[in-house]
């Protein structure tokens, strides 16, 4: 039986990792490296790095972290911030990335997804998308960290970029990140329920139930969460445990 | 001993190359290459494999001669080849990704798409998945029944002869996620991102 996924995130600032408060207040949570290994052994099932401030100068950053983790840690490694061309790709490959995460450039062009899934295989290509509550059971998509307002719905738009071959939505809530509130879990369940490729659910995690609740009520196969691992409230192994006590299933 | 894992132009192989460079150190020789030669003198293959069946069979077949120094190198001088992902897929005779494109035909069978029970599963396959062992393994030396490995992938390779597959993993239907005839090895998951039990599996077959 497949496994639900639990992703520790490292949202990297810089070559360090930090943790925003609704993408604003970053805090400085450490090397990215020691964490993704201190992850990895502890029992992450993959381990994502999101390059939040991802700038064109900034590109050689994330690239040496991510060959230097991917010489030590035998896990799934996704890389996401600032992809937007298919050399973007091709570079975080080549340094040991798995999965690379496509954020902006897949919203302003759905063909970029196309090309990205064709050339590297859809395993490989992960459509991150920020989606904030606009009405009743309506959500749009936002670009560049959450700046943007695009007026595209979310729901159509992962419907979209699953026909263009993505192989996984990171489906982060604009709302619910940071707040430790929980995962916005009826967005999840109209996106998870819309499309027929894993969703991973993020945004919003305080407590190990709302990884129950992504799961379970959600119906996210992988949920992702930041802070409550970054600041050792809970271990990975915590997390697992609790999942498994209340029968969720996990790579123990 | 010498081992080379085929750089034959096709997905991302950064993984694969970390994975047996961390189980190799000191003890073995690993070399990433297409060059026929280097190929021809080694004593082991890892063939990787990623993306789709056709574009992995294409770009085998745009480097002159690679497809028969692999076949004299596994069928006529039986030293032993792993095949990972796509690169076992290739072993079957034929694939129905993108379009119908023959394979390199060393175990008869066919890759076809993993029928998920109209979208009760969710395609690609990805993820954590226990794995059934069903016939003593060279690769499974000291590997538990059920252990977890790293699965990627919408397609599956279906052979002819059941008694080649070593083992099988739970998802829709037993999906055969692990083969093994005489010195032809292949997984469907990924031993290099499958944790310490896939580096295990890599010492495995670095040690035959």
């Amino acid at each position: 039986m497949l496994k639900n996924r639990i992703i520790p995130c490292l949202d990297v600032k810089n070559g360090r990792v930090v943790k925003g408060i609704n993408f604003v207040e970053l805090k400085d949570a450490g090397d990215p490296v020691e964490q993704a290994k201190i992850y990895s052994d502890g029992g992450a099932d993959e381990i994502c790095f999101l390059d939040i401030t991802a700038s064109n100068e900034n590109r050689d950053t994330i690239i040496e972290i991510v060959r230097k983790t991917a010489k030590e840690c035998f896990v799934p490694l996704t890389v996401g911030g600032g992809v937007r061309t298919i050399q973007n790709i091709t570079d975080l490959l080549l340094a040991g990335a798995d999965k690379v995460s496509i954020n902006t450039a897949a919203v302003k062009n759905v063909n970029f997804v196309k090309e990205a899934s064709k050339k590297f295989g859809s395993q490989c290509i992960v459509i991150a998308i920020d989606a904030k509550k606009v009405s009743d059971n309506k959500w749009e998509v936002f670009t560049h960290g959450g700046r943007n307002k695009t007026g595209i719905d979310a729901v159509e738009f992962a419907k979209k970029v699953e026909e263009n071959g993505a192989g996984e939505i990171l489906l982060t809530s604009m709302d619910k990140d940071g707040t430790k509130s929980g995962y916005d879990v009826d967005l999840l369940k109209k996106i998870t329920n819309s499309t027929n490729i894993p969703i991973i659910a993020s945004g919003g995690v305080g407590t190990l139930d709302h990884l129950y609740d992504g799961i379970v009520k959600g119906g996210a196969s992988a949920v992702l969460a930041a802070s409550i691992f970054h600041y050792g409230e809970y271990k990975i192994k915590d997390a697992k445990e609790y999942l498994n006590s209340k029968n969720v299933s996990v790579r123990l | 001993m010498n081992v080379t894992i085929v750089d034959y132009q096709s997905g991302n192989i950064s993984s694969v190359i970390n994975s047996f460079t961390e189980v190799a150190k000191g003890k073995v020789n690993l070399e990433v290459t297409s060059d026929i030669n280097k190929i021809k003198s080694s004593d082991k293959i890892v063939l990787p494999g990623q993306g789709s069946f056709k574009s992995c069979v294409d770009s085998l077949n745009r480097i002159s001669g690679l497809v028969d120094t692999l076949k004299d190198f596994t069928i006529t001088n039986k030293k032993p080849l792993l095949g990972i992902c796509v690169g076992l897929q290739m072993f079957a005779d034929i694939g129905y990704e993108e379009v119908e494109t023959k394979g390199l035909g060393w175990i008869s069978g066919r890759v076809s798409k993993i029928d998920n029970q109209k979208g009760k599963f969710k395609l690609p396959h990805i993820g954590w998945n226990e794995i059934e062992i069903q016939k003593e393994s060279k690769i499974f030396k000291d590997i538990k029944n059920k252990s977890h490995m790293y699965f990627v992938h919408s397609y599956e390779f279906i052979p002819e002869d059941k008694s080649v597959i070593s083992a099988t993993t739970d998802y829709s239907s037993n999906i055969v996620c692990a083969v093994e005839r005489e010195n032809l090895f292949g997984t469907q998951f990924h031993p290099e991102k499958s944790d310490k039990i896939g580096l295990k599996i890599i010492d495995n077959f670095l040690k035959l």
